[in-house]
């Protein structure tokens, strides 16, 4: 398990970062903390010409608040969120969700626009900043460009990133005091990649609810206006109104034909439900 | 979860010897990362190998193309001139042979199989280069189920055999008798095929000494006189041109028992090219081509009366033994194991049981830690609580209806297995207690907040260890072992010197013996060395395997000792001048009745000043070289009741183990918190079976589960700090009274967790009867029940 031979390029910043890409030949990889990355190498999986080593870049660990948005640079590490040392805008939702991806070691290094990058459906992040409704900056030698959450992932292991061009920073919005969060995902053991995924950011006081189940082998999928789920209406007492068949039929037109896969997510997206509620 | 027994240390018989707490010497190395495994070891010009394996389950080689710059660094069998296959050969009638192929030659019978072997100074560009050869294949039909393969056309592992059965076993007394019982209970139970996953995977260094006229082989083993007997086997050279090194091993488990084609290549391959080559196993060949275990099959039928009493149990048992028989366990231990030890711990009239060890295009199955026992386990006592519900009464009331009794003992069971002593009921009673399953009842009936369901499960089984010449003659496998040589050795500063041929890994062998010799000769631990692992250094020994070690080594290490000690007393006595009748060896001096004489004045004495001994002293010196067998070979047989409360998940399927105790019983503990390392580690193990481990196949012969994101293991948060409780019934027939409890542990969580899930389940009509018990599993099963009583409705 030694990775194919490869050229390995640091640069200081990014520009040149986009540089060097776009004067490199060959299939690029950017790694961003390696923790997908580095086990894909070794098997064989992927076997890219130049690696681009972003992970050490100031400017992708820079984070700040700019108006009602949360921007996190690229390279910031799941257990930079984890203990705090980014602002809460969320009320606590990213740092639980970060709190518990994979192993502590996997968060030391693992980072944010890493995971997003890989686009791994059982991954947290591409569920958590979908239901959060982030928004993605991009960067190539071409330009920048925003993206929404929910249209980035296109499907397992792919997104709308082009060659060449790397995810600069997430945009978080500054969550609402009425939102209620909720986050359940269903592992066999701790750190174990989930087999389901629920996230719901309700707004019982905006009438509002943004519902995804992740995890589905595919990109999560995503409701933006969730109300057929809580019988038509977000109420402040939808905890109680989570309709599992319509949820269930949900998984089914979306091609979820195994029954125990289909309860399985219902059952994860209630317990979300529930936690938001509680 | 209860937090475990406090286990500050009751007070020991002496401060180091049997009986006492000593912390382990080992981990002074270990616990710092300052051991040397093989992967630490550097040798000048050392080049590594990587292998072309075989990418197919079942297939006929048309070609190997080797791209031409790298032909002279390239093997295939072609170059393997004069090498033979590992062979392991079993006395039982009606043994089919198979050669394993050192590299594959015509056809290639599981994925993963060694097809070619390269070279270089990095593993990643030996791995580049094994990425450049490409295989010509013709692609055959895969024998991927062990039912599958008994039945007449399925396709043939070994064409020549004309079935794919390695052996039939069968046993039979008197089932007739049990037929007309009122409870009849049938069942197929299965357990998942395995990967063993040691920390530390094989690794092998080879390298040759010209000096010595001497292949040295580093290879992390239990066995190294065992791989020693193989290797001269297949390359024909004499064993003192073979020199086995097992410097410190990250865990065996079984793994580390087995002669590996590897070995066999990289020796051959460093006397060809004339520089040391190295092969580290890594994960992914461990998952895929290495290190499978486990996979059994029942059809089994239990007969008993309305009040629990066993009338007889009648079983049809198949093993998934894989493509090749390996040396030295040979493919059939396992299901003629089975015939053998399925009756465990219990009485019954009559009993019939037939086995089949099925040849399939998967690794060769290896005798994991327990090795049949976790499956024959698994199966007999999922069935007795099925007995138990069966005839409404509670499955503890049932056991103790069919226990053997201490007032039994010695007693021979229904297949004549030996049991030395024990009182298996009194650790029933115990373990039942202690979980409290009159509790458990009654929280069962007000039902759970969260909506889980919670169960018990309660399993017992014994461990016959240490088993000797007369039960391994029997089996006729290419190693029997006989009295277990140590030597022991004083050196001039009075310090201890003891040389045994098993090897400790995990264990904590310099530890405990080093007790044993402190018991018999008083010198303190801490200047006792244990020197192990190395053919040229140490006694033959069969080595590391069946919960051996304490019993054999540690008696012939109490032997040895005893040797010793009688020859420094006839010095001691010179130097007293006394008759030697009149002097004793206490607390490492020989006293005579006006003075006494340090055995470290002893040693310094022989060694530098001789001059001060008398011209008519013993000449037998301060090294003593001594064997051990105990009374009876048959074994020793240590047990342990289990039980377990576990919380299932009815919409998830998720298991949590919420409270978990062991009652156990390995006669005269020698170091209690070594054993009590051995316990937890091997429930880790078995909750590894239990709950988590399973390496599936598809219908090509493909592994699936072939990294640890796919293969799971527990791991922390996975294993509860179990209530350990220990009797102490001694063994007639050993030195000090001592049992093997190695694998204990690992054998009985399958069942007890197995029987807690059903108990939990048992009233949405839900049976779980194959490891691993998984959520998916579980809720499939919930699923299906509630289909089924809709549909009925």
């Amino acid at each position: 398990m030694k990775p194919a031979p490869f050229a390995y390029e640091r640069p200081r910043d990014i520009a040149s970062a986009l540089a060097v890409m776009a004067s490199t030949d060959g299939v690029v990889k950017i790694m961003a903390g390696g923790q997908s990355l580095g086990p894909m190498l070794n098997l064989r999986l992927v076997a890219p010409d130049t690696i681009v080593d972003i992970t050490g870049l100031a400017e992708l660990k820079h984070v700040e608040v700019t108006g009602d948005e949360l921007v996190i640079g690229a390279c910031v590490t799941h257990a930079d969120i984890e203990d705090g040392r980014i602002p809460d805008v969320t009320r606590g939702a990213m740092q639980r969700v970060a709190s518990a991806i994979a192993y502590r070691a996997v968060r030391n290094r693992g980072t944010v626009g890493g995971s997003l990058s890989h686009a791994d459906p059982s991954a947290d992040w591409v569920s958590t900043f979908a239901a959060l409704g982030a928004t993605l900056s991009l960067r190539s030698a071409k330009g920048a460009r925003r993206v929404a959450m929910k249209d980035f992932m296109l499907g397992a292991l792919e997104s709308v990133l082009q060659p060449r061009e790397m995810l600069e920073a997430v945009r978080v919005p500054v969550m609402s005091a009425s939102a209620r969060w909720g986050y359940v995902k269903s592992c066999r053991k701790t750190g174990e990649f989930a087999h389901a995924i629920g996230a719901v950011l309700i707004d019982p006081e905006a009438g509002k609810a943004r519902v995804v189940i992740g995890a589905v082998e595919a990109a999560p999928i995503i409701v933006e206006s969730a109300e057929e789920l809580f019988g038509g209406r977000i109420t402040s007492d939808f905890g109680t109104k989570f309709d599992a068949r319509v949820a269930d039929n949900l998984l089914s037109k979306a091609g979820m034909s195994d029954a125990a896969d289909r309860h399985i997510h219902v059952t994860v997206l209630r317990r979300a439900v529930a936690e938001a509620a509680a | 979860m209860r937090n475990e027994r406090d286990i500050s240390p009751a007070a020991p018989a002496s401060k180091q010897g049997v009986g006492a707490r000593v912390p382990r010497k080992e981990d002074d190395r270990l616990m710092r990362g300052r051991g040397q495994f093989v992967g630490d070891i550097r040798l000048t010009g050392l080049q590594d190998v990587a292998f072309v394996r075989s990418p197919l389950a079942h297939a006929r080689i048309r070609a190997i193309h080797i791209p031409e710059r790298y032909r002279d660094v390239v093997f295939t069998s072609a170059d393997l001139i004069g090498i033979k296959p590992i062979r392991a050969i079993t006395g039982l009638a009606g043994f089919k042979p198979s050669d394993q192929p050192i590299l594959a030659t015509d056809k290639i019978r599981q994925v993963g199989e060694l097809v070619a072997m390269c070279v270089a100074p990095t593993r990643a560009e030996a791995e580049d280069i094994a990425a450049s050869v490409t295989l010509d294949l013709e692609e055959l039909p895969a024998v991927y189920d062990m039912l599958k393969a008994r039945e007449p056309g399925a396709p043939l592992v070994h064409e020549h055999w004309g079935d794919n059965v390695f052996l039939e076993s069968f046993f039979e007394l008197d089932i007739t008798k049990a037929l007309d019982a009122p409870i009849k209970v049938t069942r197929e139970i299965s357990t998942a095929r395995q990967c063993m996953s040691p920390l530390e995977g094989r690794g092998v260094i080879a390298t040759f000494d010209h000096r010595l006229d001497q292949l040295t082989l580093y290879t992390g083993s239990q066995m190294p006189h065992i791989v020693r007997n193989g290797l001269s086997d297949c390359l024909e050279m004499d064993q003192g041109q073979i020199r086995i090194v097992s410097p410190d091993v990250g865990g065996g488990f079984g793994h580390k028992g087995i002669l590996l084609p590897e070995e066999v290549c990289l020796s051959w391959l460093t006397m060809k090219r004339g520089f040391p080559v190295r092969w580290i196993e890594d994960r992914r060949e461990h998952l895929v081509a290495s290190s499978n275990c486990r996979e059994h099959h029942y059809k089994i039928t239990v007969y008993a009366d309305r009040d629990g009493t066993l009338r007889g149990i009648d079983c049809e048992a198949t093993v998934d033994s894989g493509a090749y028989s390996s040396y030295p366990f040979s493919a059939c231990l396992e299901a003629a194991q089975v015939v053998s030890i399925l009756p465990g711990p219990y009485q019954m009239p009559a009993y019939r049981c037939r086995t089949y060890s099925v040849a399939t295009n998967k690794c060769p199955i290896l005798p994991y830690r327990g090795v049949a026992r976790t499956g024959v386990c698994f199966a007999l006592e999922l069935m007795l609580d099925l007995v138990a519900a069966e005839a409404g009464l509670e499955p503890g009331d049932v056991r103790l209806r069919n226990l053997v009794r201490p007032e039994q003992m010695p007693f021979d069971n229904i297949t004549k297995k030996h049991f030395d002593s024990g009182d298996y009921p009194e650790a029933l009673r115990r373990a039942v207690a202690q979980i409290d399953i009159q509790g458990i009842r009654a929280r069962q009936r007000k039902g759970e907040d969260d909506g889980r369901l919670i169960g018990v499960g309660l399993s017992i089984y014994c461990e016959q260890a240490a088993h000797g010449t007369s039960v391994y003659s029997g089996w006729g496998i290419p190693m029997v072992p006989g009295h277990e040589q140590a030597t022991a050795r004083l050196t001039p500063d009075g310090g201890l010197e003891l040389k045994v041929g098993v090897h400790s890994h995990g264990q904590g062998l310099e530890t405990t013996l080093s007790q044993v010799a402190f018991e018999l000769l008083g010198v303190d631990v801490g200047k006792i060395r244990v020197v192990h692992g190395d053919t040229a250094m140490t006694p033959y020994s069969t080595g590391t395997w069946g919960s051996r070690c304490m019993v054999m080594a540690g008696g012939a290490v109490a032997t040895a000792c005893h040797e010793l000690g009688e020859r420094a007393k006839k010095i001691g006595a010179k130097l007293l001048q006394v008759d030697e009748a009149n002097v004793v060896l206490v607390d490492g001096e020989i006293r005579g009745p006006n003075g006494s004489v340090t055995l470290k004045e002893i040693a310094h004495t022989w060694y530098r000043r001789p001059q001060d001994l008398p011209g008519d002293v013993d000449p037998g010196g301060l090294e003593a070289t001594s064997g051990y067998k105990p009374q009876r070979d048959s074994g020793t047989f240590s047990y342990a009741a289990h039980a377990v409360t576990v919380a299932v998940d009815p919409d998830l399927g998720d298991v949590e183990i919420l409270d978990y105790v062991i009652v156990e019983d390995g006669g005269v503990l020698v170091n209690p918190m070594i054993v009590d390392g051995q316990i937890y580690g091997g429930l880790a193990q078995g909750i590894g079976t239990a709950l988590y481990e399973e390496m599936p196949f598809d219908r090509a012969g493909q592994p699936l589960n072939t990294t640890l994101a796919d293969y799971l293991l527990p791991g922390p948060t996975e294993v509860p700090a179990p209530w350990l409780d220990h009797m102490e019934t001694p063994s007639p027939y050993t030195k000090f009274g001592v049992k093997g409890i190695g694998e204990g542990g690992a054998i009985a969580p399958p069942a007890a967790i197995g029987n807690a899930v059903n108990d939990a389940l048992r009233g949405l009509g839900v049976e779980m009867l194959q490891s691993p018990i998984t959520p998916r599993r579980v809720l499939e099963g919930i699923l299906a029940a509630r289909d089924a009583e809709r549909t009925a409705v």
